[in-house]
């Protein structure tokens, strides 16, 4: 079975491109995969007409206990036959109904195969999740196929309505079925109806969620709005999908579990009333069609409603009667949805007002859709006749429901006539249609289906045979399916519906007024569009309420939660600390108070440069502050990185106006300020609890010697990031590397892994030969913006300042340092060096891409893990080397080293690349419009 | 350098407070420059709130004293990571404002155009724009429009 599948997603796979090779003829082939299925099958019939068994299981997802558990019954073997048979009949069908260079053709026929596939996947599923799969791909692929004409407005909304209904109803059943094998403790259908099932309300809510998914997707009230909507899909796909295959996924559900399911509580009642609804009320919406499709359509819905029913309730008889009937409709209805597609593929139109003619055109169309008709009608001797009177005499006993089958019946006799008079009834006033001739492909398929139609009735005995393992699973079955079973109460019900519909027929005219009037007050159609309006409409009041669109009152609605939620838990539970000291050393109350002033200053400066100083103040102080904590390396980095953002923000800041804008915030000034106050209090609150919280021993104990004996480092901070938390940094590195590409893809309207801007050949020593360059980059300035002093030093310190970074790097093993000092003080070098000299100068000094050293960086820490891994380490594990190499005397090397070795380049990298962003790019931008508003260098490269 | 060992101290937590509180203000700007200010105050308070779980001492260098002397080396290299992603992320917002400014003439964050519109909806009680059923102006004769709903019929007569 699983090669089947595999063999329908593989053709599915290859449809495009056979359609490419071969225009619509490429349905031939890949009707070969339904095909296969239908031959499968069959072969299989003796396995199965014995009231056995074809299983095959494959191990899938261990973790879930789910597998791909396959199993062939006498019900699913009909299935399997109806999918496999008729879709390849549609297939064939296709072939001619598209036209060479239809639009969407090569996807319509993918899908087409794939759904075939997915209803192989549902109908021979035993474990029910699996079903549940094959089910919601059904779904899926039935909303491409409905939604064929992607063009079309009501294409795209009938296939809408198909997937939102199916869907939530298909999320309903799997709720129900999680429930049953929740309870079960297994999904294998098989196993399941075994047990015993659970009591009460847990299985009447399992059973009601289950049959929301059944009833939505055969189209039965009250859900039934989406399948005459769903007309808007080509002809075959209403052929297959609504006829044969889709909408018969729910009674295929529903058959499977009555045998178990049908003695709970609500069962019986549920599919009994809303079947019998959907019969009484589709039939007579059919009555009133003039478009040919949706008389089918609504016949369908007709049908189903009593399939429903029928298969739903859950007695032997009614079952054999059901499946007989499954087969039944399949038969009539995939043919008439077919003649339908040919008569509107011959003359353009459906609409039975502009029909004439139709039997001269072709008798063998005629005589199909003949034997079809009278096969829904119940007209013996065909196998609707033999289907409806195993109906009838199911429910002999049952006088309510029977009723209203018969009613029901009468409607079906009645649109089945009409049907054919709509089609091929001779109109006076109307042009005969004059067409061309039928092609075979076209005609072939639906005489096909009703051609098996008639020879099933008076094979009615082997019909009986084959059927009944599934009736058995039931109990004794007493009735047989028979063309003639003598004189029954079941005959007189269908003599006297077939006189009934055939006098509905005749008063057409005098009924047509209390047609057109009795309906339902709001069609399916209209509901469905007033519940999705609904929920529109709710939706827009509750973002319309809660986003406002607003940054500051979204951080405000986040901020004051802060406060309220755990502000609230730490002051009832938080254990306080009894005494808490001043300060540890003098300087500290000093470098607070610095800070403090700082801070409340920068909230009020107005100006931006004001602002951002005050803030950097704030930033030095932190850092002195963890110099007196006791952290060297955090107060290096500190002092570093505030250093490097000055620079950065003055780059930003020369292009932005010197003041802040005039702020419409004032009113909302006391709100900010008090949930400020607030937010730092709850921090303060947080510093003091958190420290007494503590109750595990503190991890970090054992750092210093770990770093010592494992890593070969005496200085622990930077250990730590190498190796103990390597894994930390690593993600760091991968967050610097995002943030320098996003800075770059910000700011570069080119892409910036062009050519680095070069410095003009005329730049150079032009102006005043002789005198002694010290900055290459430094004549590309203009005069009034160079300084010769700064050119100097930079010229004497670059190299030192950069040997030092490298110092920085390898000490930081053992002392203060490491790669993201060292690449920090790198960074600042090349910093200065643009600062003195302009863009070209950065060139000059970093001639290689941002982007290049941000990927070696990474690669170096990446390659360190895994060369570790490589060697039978765990990752980013270290290892020393040690080594009397001649002339330098002993090497202890620390593999974490080429870790560290990463961080430095990344972390360079990321200050090149914000330099060529923020400082070479925002310079070109400046040239480009002419409008320098800040004092930086100014360089005039390109106009030299 | 004194290593007088456990906890914060009252200065240190009275510094979260003002950086944190000040930050949030900041934060709660609309120019982007000021948020980003506020982001930095907020990062230097938070790390110092970090820091301050774990205990003073002298440099976490083994071989510089004694090792219980030592401060809580765990914290610190947590926030010394802190440090250089705030650096990044100070990078990345100024390159936001940049853009800002350069397509807008100023840095200020206004409100989601997205979120009005909606809100503009909500008030005057319309739906989203819905894929209707039916056929638009230019239908197509071809196509099953069936019962057509009687209410978007009206509505046609309407417009």
């Amino acid at each position: 079975m699983l090669v089947l599948l595999v063999l329908h997603l593989v053709a599915a796979l290859a449809a495009p491109l056979f359609v490419r090779w071969w225009g619509p003829r490429a349905c031939y082939p890949l009707a070969l995969a339904p095909a296969a299925a239908f031959c499968w099958a069959l072969a299989r019939t003796p396995a199965v007409s014995d009231g056995g068994a074809v299983v095959e299981t494959y191990p899938w997802i261990g973790q879930l206990g789910l597998d791909i558990a396959l199993r062939l019954t006498t019900l699913s073997w009909l299935m399997t036959l109806l999918i496999g048979g008729i879709g390849a009949l549609v297939l064939v069908y296709s072939a001619r109904y598209f036209h060479a260079g239809s639009v969407g053709l090569a996807q319509f026929a993918g899908v087409l195969v794939a759904f075939a596939g997915a209803m192989l996947v549902l109908v021979l599923a035993d474990d029910l999740l699996l079903l549940y799969v094959g089910w919601e791909l059904t779904t899926i692929f039935s909303y491409l196929l409905i939604g064929h004409s992607t063009e079309r407005r009501s294409s795209r909304w009938a296939a809408a309505q198909a997937l939102t209904v199916t869907t939530l109803g298909g999320l309903s059943m799997l709720v129900g079925f999680i429930m049953l094998g929740e309870h079960a403790g297994t999904y294998r259908w098989s196993e399941i109806a075994a047990q015993p099932l659970p009591g009460g309300g847990y299985l009447v809510g399992a059973v009601l969620l289950i049959l929301a998914g059944a009833l939505s997707k055969s189209a039965i009230l009250p859900f039934s709005s989406w399948l005459p909507v769903a007309m808007a899909a080509p002809t075959p796909v209403s052929a297959y999908l609504h006829a044969a295959a889709m909408v018969k996924a729910g009674v295929y559900l529903v058959g499977l579990l009555a045998p178990a399911l049908a003695t709970v509580g609500p069962w019986r009642p549920v599919v009994q009333v809303a079947g019998v609804a959907t019969m009484l009320v589709g039939g007579w919406a059919a009555l009133r069609q003039t478009d040919l499709k949706l008389l089918l359509a609504y016949g369908t819905v007709s049908q189903l409603g009593l399939l429903i029913a029928v298969t739903g309730s859950g007695t032997p008889d009614a079952a054999l009667a059901g499946a007989a009937m499954l087969l039944a409709h399949a038969l009539f209805k995939a043919a008439l949805f077919l003649v339908v597609g040919i008569i509107d593929h011959g003359t353009g139109t459906r609409d039975l007002r502009e029909l004439s003619g139709l039997r001269n055109w072709s008798r063998p169309l005629f005589v199909v859709a003949v034997l079809a008709a009278a096969s829904m009608a119940g007209v013996p001797p065909l196998v609707g006749f033999v289907s409806k009177e195993a109906v009838f005499g199911a429910f002999t006993d049952q006088p309510v429901l029977l009723t209203g089958l018969v009613a029901g019946t009468v409607l079906t006799v009645a649109y089945s006539a009409r049907f054919l008079w709509g089609a091929f009834a001779d109109r006076s006033g109307v042009e005969p249609v004059q067409s061309g001739p039928i092609a075979a492909s076209l005609l072939v398929p639906p005489a096909v289906l009703a051609g098996v139609g008639l020879l099933a009735g008076p094979a009615a005995s082997v019909l009986d045979e084959l059927l009944r393992p599934y009736a058995d699973l039931l109990g004794g079955v007493d009735a047989h399916l028979a063309l003639w079973s003598g004189p029954t109460p079941a005959l007189g019900l269908s003599v006297l519906a077939l006189v009934g519909g055939g006098l509905l027929f005749a008063v057409r005219g005098p009924l047509a007024p209390v047609l057109a009037r009795l309906r339902s007050p709001v069609s399916g159609n209209q509901g469905y569009e007033w519940v999705v309006g609904r929920f529109d409409r709710a939706a827009i009041e509750v973002t319309g309420a809660t986003q406002r669109g607003s940054l500051p009152q979204y951080l405000g609605i986040i901020l004051v939660t802060l406060v309220l939620v755990p502000g609230a838990a730490m002051i009832s539970a938080g254990p306080w600390r009894a005494r808490i000291p001043l300060w540890d050393s003098l300087l500290q109350p000093v470098v607070v108070l610095v800070i403090t002033v700082a801070a409340v200053l920068a909230v009020g400066a107005r100006r931006r440069l004001t602002a951002m100083l005050l803030v950097g103040m704030t930033g030095y102080g932190t850092a002195m502050l963890f110099v007196l904590h006791g952290a060297p390396d955090l107060a290096l980095t500190q002092f570093l990185v505030e250093t490097a953002t000055i620079a950065v923000f003055v780059l930003v800041l020369r292009r932005l106006p010197q003041r802040f804008s005039a702020r419409p915030m004032r009113r909302t000034r006391w709100v900010r300020r008090a949930i400020g106050v607030a937010v730092g209090v709850v921090a303060a609150g947080l510093a003091l609890t958190a420290a007494g919280a503590r109750r595990a021993p503190d991890i970090s104990a054992a750092f210093p010697d770990l770093a010592v004996v494992e890593g070969y480092g005496r200085n622990v901070v930077n250990v730590t990031l190498v190796d103990i938390r390597a894994w930390d940094t690593m993600g760091e590195l991968a967050v610097l590397v995002v943030a320098a590409t996003g800075v770059a893809s910000l700011i570069f309207e080119r892409s910036r892994t062009g050519p680095r801007p070069r410095r003009p050949e005329s730049g150079q020593r032009s102006d005043e030969p002789g005198r002694p360059v010290w900055l290459r980059g430094g004549p590309t300035l203009y005069e009034e913006r160079r300084s010769i002093v700064l050119e100097v030093v930079i010229r004497l310190i670059f190299h030192t300042v950069v040997l030092f970074s490298l110092f920085l790097l390898l000490s930081g093993h053992n002392a203060p340092g490491g790669g993201f000092a060292g690449g920090l003080v790198a960074g600042l070098a090349l910093v200065v060096r643009y600062l003195a000299g302009g863009r070209y100068e950065l060139t000059e000094a970093a001639p290689i891409g941002a982007g290049a050293i941000l990927g070696a960086g990474l690669a170096m820490a990446v390659g360190s893990g895994v060369v570790a891994l490589l060697v039978g380490g765990s990752v980013l594990e270290s290892a020393k080397v040690d080594r009397v190499l001649p002339l330098v005397g002993d090497v202890h090397l620390v593999t974490s080293l080429f870790f560290d070795i990463g961080v430095y380049l990344v972390v360079i990298g990321l200050v090149l690349d914000i330099l060529r962003s923020l400082g070479a790019e925002v310079d070109r931008h400046i040239e480009a419009t002419g409008t320098a508003t800040g004092g930086l260098a100014v360089d005039k490269g390109d106009r030299a | 350098m004194t290593a007088s060992g456990a906890g914060p101290t009252l200065v240190l937590v009275l510094a979260v407070a003002v950086l944190v509180g000040c930050g949030v203000i900041l934060l709660l700007e609309r120019s982007l420059t000021r948020i980003l200010l506020g982001v930095i105050l907020l990062g230097n308070g938070v790390n110092l709130l970090i820091l301050l779980g774990g205990r003073s001492g002298g440099a976490p260098i083994v071989g510089t004293g004694a090792v219980d002397q030592m401060s809580d080396p765990l914290p610190q290299a947590m926030v010394l990571t802190a440090i250089v992603i705030t650096f990044g992320f100070t990078a990345f917002l100024l390159a936001v404002a940049y853009r800002s400014w350069y397509l807008t003439g100023d840095d200020e964050v206004p409100d989601d155009l997205e979120d009005r519109q909606i809100i503009r909806r909500a008030v005057r009680n319309e739906e989203s724009a819905v894929d209707h059923g039916g056929e638009g102006p230019n239908g197509d004769p071809e196509q099953v429009d069936p019962e057509p709903a009687r209410r978007r019929l009206r509505r046609g007569e309407e417009a």
